[in-house]
Formats: structure tokens, C-alpha cells, sequence
């Protein structure tokens, strides 16, 4: 039991990035356009913040990570326009060019590391230090599970997805974004202009899945190394198994990152030392797998992910 | 489509990823010219070159024609990566653990690793045609599972005597190399898995023009509910293209882990996989453009390290001109609606000058 209230807090850790990938990917597949380059995504942020904080930390200290996670983000949405542009204009299939950018992503990044540093890995000199909250901290149980060993990203992030809800589902913009990814017919007859609407949301999935390459990079990994290790991927897998629904994304992440955290640490925790890596490892996607088997028949997939809008179409 | 629009829209995508290749090489301060003849002159100056670009273009070709097939029944397996690491531990634990002469193994690990590969894709082939899950995200998924399969398998299992993170040295009486074939060109990394890719092109080639199997998974592909009404088992159809699909990237996995290389590395997924989906792209899902394309990105890989030897530019710049250059073939209606104002304007002038002559 103590293990495993003390690995929370790594499980949350890992966590944070998943789900902000993972709400990323909601926003676009909400509006209709599937976005499998979330990966690639991810890395472009995690180099841009780490040139960054690599650069600026010497002067500014630990301002510095704050302008990394806000460049992240730019430059996520700059990238992000790439897809929006092949699959809102040119209707090309979406998957295809979500490939491309997750390759182009990983190729020209460790092109540039390599140019700037010669090696291809970036290093920062510091990231965000865990802290514990006070007085929150010191409650039995739920202390050191939720308020011990946080960082400051985590904390923005779960803030990120109220918001997000709220804007979804409680406000008109949400409700056209949504009516997009539905019918964009409908939306379109009733005045919402579909193409603009995709190319916000495909910004902000950008946007967001550039912060969460940041954030892994300044929370666990403070080091740039060309990938992410696959949680992009991940992150839309948690984003079916959430089925599309903010806090249904927030249960599917924490379940992954949850059983992700049990699998890094099972080699030192006596209690998992029995249980083989390879199925702590696959349990993530297994589980969707069988998930996929469960719902895809009624899905809730949003019906126009995935198809271009041709407006001549009925 | 026709072919000539086809070949167009390909070239247009690969001279497009050339200027994006030039420009990155303008920004970080290198001459493009210098370095793209140092790139070509890489993959094809000498026989040991060119054989290297041959055994690079083996695994493309198959894992591109893989991509190809599943494109045909409509289907997108981007699973190729993962396939090919099922079929390259089979292959690597048969060839680790078997003691046959030569020419009883190669059979038996070419044809294990083949259906490991199928097993692999027709597991999301067969969750599409019974439960309709998303072919996409399903290979994703065993894209992963096969990642961590090979990362716990080979070192419990296959373990060399120096690293834990790969797999013991592949023994000559089990490698797809053969010492006439590497004689010929110089020592490089060229194997018998060409000719398994150039006999996989034209099987396919085969399959897909000239038999019934071949005209009724391109029926499900057209319109798969118009298949469906002419009276095409469709789940069938679909499991089996995912089937063939994942033997053909299997095979890739056996010419690249017991042919190309020596040993199985683990923590990696094979970017053949994923540059499979440009060579088929490219290719037009045609089996000999997909060999066409595939040659021309092996001479990218085999020529990419002579070029940063000899000048600065790191080789990274192949796989980012790759990319770039799905990307161009994937907007493709940019150059197909370019490819159609000429014809236009080629026919409305031709037109002008019979009237003129009349």
C-alpha cells in the first residue's frame, strides 16, 4: 500500500503530458479532422523548448522555462497548420498527412540538434523541482498521493482541462466546433464557417500537443533526444478509450500513466517484481484494443473525423 | 488514374522534397549543389555503393508493396513497423535456434517470418472485418505491443555475449547473405532478400491483376458496399489483404534483421516501416512504381553517410527529405489539378493549331 501511495506522484507525473496530447487530439477530432501527427507534434515542442531553455536559462533563470513552454506552444500551432492546410484545403487524407509530419518532425528536429549541437540531444540545465503543497500535503493518504512531489505544469494543466470542458460543452463556440466534427453540413447551413473552425482546432491541438512535448521535457526528461518515446500515440489511444470526452480522457491517461509508472518501477518495488515487463509494457494497448473491440460498434466517435468537407457534398 | 498523371504528380512531390532537402541545407550554411552530389554519388559511384543501395531498396520494396496491397482493398496499415519486428524475431529466434545446413534454413525462416508478419496484421485485420475497429489505430496499437515483445524477448531469450540491448550475432548457415552475392558487389550489404522482393513484386503484380482474389479486395477497395451487393465476402477480403499485407512486411523483417544486419537491436522501430508508406505512396500502390520508388529511396539511405562524411550536412537531411516528400504526395490533388490545366491547355492549342491548319 505505502508503494503504492508513493508512486503517485510519478504516476501523475507521467500523466500530465499524456493528457494534454490527449486533449489536443480532442479538439481536433471534435472538429472533424483526425490528428495522428500528435507525436510529431510533441517532439517539435520538446525542441523548440529545450533550444530555448538551453539558450535563455543562463540569463533568466527559471523564467526560462516559462518562455520554453510558450514557444513549445507556438511552435506547435505554426507546425500544426502544415495538417491543417493538406487536410481542411487540399482534402488529403488525413492519416497520411499526420505521417508525414510525425517523419518530418523527427527527422528535421535532430537535423537542427545536430546542426546546433553536434550530437542530436539537447540538454537543459534545470527543470521544474517537484514541490509539496503546503498544509494540503500533510492530510493523511491523500496528501502525499495528490499534493507531494508536484510540479507547477501539473497544476496549469488540470486547469487547461476545466477550461476545456467548459468551452465544449457550455459555450456556443464549443457547440459549433462540436456540430463540425458531426455534421459540418448542418453547421455549415447554419452559418458556422467549418473550414475556420477546423483550422482553430487543429491550432489548438497543435498548441497543446506542443506544450506536452515541454512538459516532459522540463518535468522527467530534461533532455531532448529526438522522440517521445511514443506517447503521442499513446495519447490518442487515451483519447479513444476516453471516448472523446474530457474527463473520460482524464481517466483513460491517469489509467495509463498509472500502469506506465508500475511498469518503469516494477523492477525495484517487491510487489511487482513478479508480474513480466512485456505485460505491464503492452497493457496500455491491449486495453485499447480490447476497448476498440467493445465500442467500435457504437462508437462515439465524432461521424466527420476523418472526412475532408466538400461543401457540394449532401 | 492514369499512369502519366501518376508519374507526374510523384515527380512533382520528389522535387519538391529536393528544394525543401536544398533549402535546409541553404539555412544551416551548406552548398545544396555539393551536397546532393555527394548524396547521389553515395548511393550509386561504386559497385559496393550501389549494392548497398540495392539491400537498403530490399526492405522498402516489401515493406512498400505491404503498404501498397492494404491501400488496394482500402485499407491503411500503418502497422508496417511493427510487422516487420514480428517477422524479424521470428526469424532471429529461428535462426538463433535452429542448426540446419544452409539451404533448409533460409527456407524455414523466410517463410517463419512471412507468417509471423500475417499473424501480426491479421489481428487488426480480423478485429476490422468483425468488430469494425479502425485498421489505423488497431496497427498502432501492435505496433507498440510488438516494440515491447522484442524489448523483453531478446534479452531473456537471444542475448548476445556483449550488450544486453541486442541480440546475439546471426550465424552465416542462418544470414540471407551469401558470399558470392557480397564477392559481386564489393562487400557491401546486399542479401538474397532482393530477389525475395523482386519475386514479391511480380507475385503481387499476379495477384492483383490477374486473378479473382486480386479484382475482388480492389472491389472492396473501390466501394466496398457495391462489392458487398455484388454478392464479395467482404470481412473475408478484408482480413486476408491485412494478412498478405502483414506477410509481405514480415518478409521485410527477415531481409532486414537476418539479411541487411547482423543482429536484432532492441527499443527501436524500423523507419522502413513508416518510409514503406512514402515508397507506396509514391509508387501509386503499383507494384513496380513501388520498386521504382523504393530504389530511389535507397540510394537517399545508402548515400546519406558518404554525404555527411564528406561534407557537414547531417544525414538526418534523407529521412527529412523523405518525409517532406510524403507530404507533397500526400496533398497530391495540388499537382493533379496543375497536371490538368496542362493537358487542357496542351489539348486547346493543339485544337487551335488543327483549325489553323484546316
Amino acid at each position: 500500500m505505502n508503494t503504492l501511495i508513493s508512486i503517485f506522484p510519478y504516476a501523475i507525473g507521467f500523466t500530465i503530458p499524456l493528457l494534454t496530447a490527449a486533449l489536443g487530439g480532442l479538439y481536433s477530432e471534435r472538429s472533424g479532422v483526425v490528428n495522428i501527427a500528435l507525436e510529431g507534434l510533441m517532439v517539435i515542442g520538446s525542441f523548440v523548448s529545450a533550444v530555448i531553455i538551453h539558450d535563455l536559462y543562463p540569463y533568466l533563470g527559471p523564467t526560462s522555462l516559462w518562455i520554453g513552454l510558450l514557444g513549445a506552444m507556438i511552435a506547435g500551432i505554426a507546425f500544426s497548420m502544415l495538417h491543417a492546410v493538406a487536410s481542411i484545403n487540399l482534402k488529403a487524407n488525413q492519416v497520411i498527412s499526420g505521417t508525414a509530419i510525425n517523419m518530418i518532425a523527427g527527422a528535421l528536429t535532430v537535423f537542427l540538434a545536430r546542426t546546433i549541437t553536434g550530437s542530436g540531444n539537447i540538454h537543459i540545465q534545470m527543470g521544474f523541482i517537484p514541490t509539496d503543497i503546503p498544509l494540503l500535503s500533510k492530510i493523511p493518504i491523500i496528501g502525499p498521493m495528490f499534493f507531494t512531489k508536484t510540479y507547477a505544469t501539473t497544476w496549469v494543466m488540470l486547469a487547461v482541462l476545466i477550461i476545456s470542458y467548459f468551452l465544449l460543452y457550455k459555450t456556443p463556440f464549443g457547440l459549433r466546433l462540436r456540430a463540425c466534427g458531426e455534421h459540418p453540413q448542418t453547421a455549415d447551413a447554419a452559418g458556422v464557417n467549418v473550414y475556420t473552425m477546423r483550422y482553430i482546432a487543429v491550432g489548438i491541438s497543435g498548441a497543446l500537443a506542443g506544450l506536452a512535448g515541454a512538459i516532459i521535457l522540463v518535468t522527467y526528461s530534461s533532455e531532448f533526444n529526438g522522440n517521445v518515446a511514443g506517447l503521442g500515440f499513446l495519447a490518442l489511444a487515451a483519447l479513444i478509450f476516453g471516448q472523446w470526452k474530457p474527463l473520460g480522457i482524464l481517466g483513460s491517461t491517469f489509467f495509463f500513466g498509472f500502469a506506465a509508472t508500475i511498469a518503469n518501477v516494477s523492477q525495484v518495488v517487491p510487489e511487482f517484481k513478479n508480474i513480466p515487463g512485456f505485460i505491464l509494457k503492452a497493457f496500455p494497448y491491449v486495453v485499447t484494443l480490447a476497448a476498440l473491440m467493445i465500442f467500435s460498434k457504437s462508437s462515439q466517435a465524432p461521424r466527420a473525423a476523418g472526412e475532408p468537407y466538400d461543401q457540394g457534398k449532401r | 488514374m492514369k499512369w502519366t498523371k501518376s508519374l507526374f504528380t510523384a515527380l512533382a512531390a520528389v522535387v519538391l522534397g529536393l528544394i525543401g532537402g536544398a533549402l535546409l541545407m541553404l539555412v544551416t550554411g551548406s552548398n545544396p549543389i555539393e551536397g546532393y552530389a555527394y548524396l547521389f554519388r553515395g548511393g550509386l559511384m561504386n559497385m559496393e555503393r550501389f549494392g548497398n543501395t540495392l539491400g537498403s531498396a530490399t526492405t522498402l520494396i516489401l515493406t512498400g508493396l505491404s503498404v501498397a496491397f492494404a491501400f488496394k482493398t482500402g485499407l491503411f496499415n500503418i502497422g508496417a513497423s511493427g510487422q516487420m519486428l514480428a517477422g524479424g524475431l521470428m526469424a532471429t529466434a529461428l535462426a538463433l535456434t535452429l542448426k540446419l545446413p544452409k539451404e533448409l534454413m533460409l527456407p524455414i525462416i523466410i517463410v517463419g517470418a512471412m507468417l509471423a508478419g500475417a499473424l501480426w496484421a491479421a489481428i487488426p485485420g480480423l478485429l476490422k472485418a468483425i468488430f469494425n475497429v479502425h485498421e489505423v489505430v488497431a496497427t498502432i496499437m501492435m505496433n507498440w505491443i510488438a516494440y515491447w515483445m522484442v524489448y523483453y524477448t531478446v534479452p531473456a531469450y537471444f542475448k548476445g555475449p556483449m550488450l544486453e540491448t541486442e541480440s546475439a550475432r546471426i550465424p552465416d548457415y542462418a544470414s540471407l547473405r551469401v558470399s558470392w552475392l557480397t564477392k559481386l558487389f564489393q562487400g557491401s550489404y546486399i542479401n538474397l532478400g532482393i530477389f525475395i522482393a523482386i519475386i514479391a513484386v511480380i507475385i503481387i503484380a499476379i495477384i492483383l491483376d490477374k486473378t479473382t482474389l486480386g479484382y475482388e479486395l480492389k472491389a472492396v477497395g473501390f466501394n466496398r458496399y457495391a462489392a458487398e451487393y455484388a454478392g464479395i465476402n467482404v470481412p473475408k477480403n478484408v482480413a486476408l489483404a491485412m494478412g498478405i499485407s502483414g506477410g509481405l512486411a514480415g518478409l521485410a523483417g527477415a531481409a532486414f534483421y537476418v539479411g541487411y544486419a547482423y543482429n536484432m537491436q532492441i527499443g527501436v522501430l524500423p523507419a522502413a516501416g513508416f518510409d514503406g508508406i512514402a515508397v507506396a505512396l509514391l509508387g501509386a500502390n503499383s507494384p513496380w512504381g513501388v520498386a521504382a520508388a523504393a530504389f530511389f529511396f535507397g540510394i537517399l539511405h545508402s548515400g546519406k553517410g558518404y554525404m555527411s562524411a564528406m561534407t557537414h550536412i547531417p544525414p538526418d537531411i534523407g529521412d527529412t527529405i523523405i518525409a517532406i516528400i510524403i507530404y507533397f504526395a500526400a496533398t497530391s490533388i495540388l499537382f493533379e489539378n496543375l497536371y490538368e490545366k496542362i493537358m487542357k491547355k496542351i489539348k486547346a492549342n493543339k485544337e487551335t493549331s488543327t483549325e489553323a491548319a484546316a
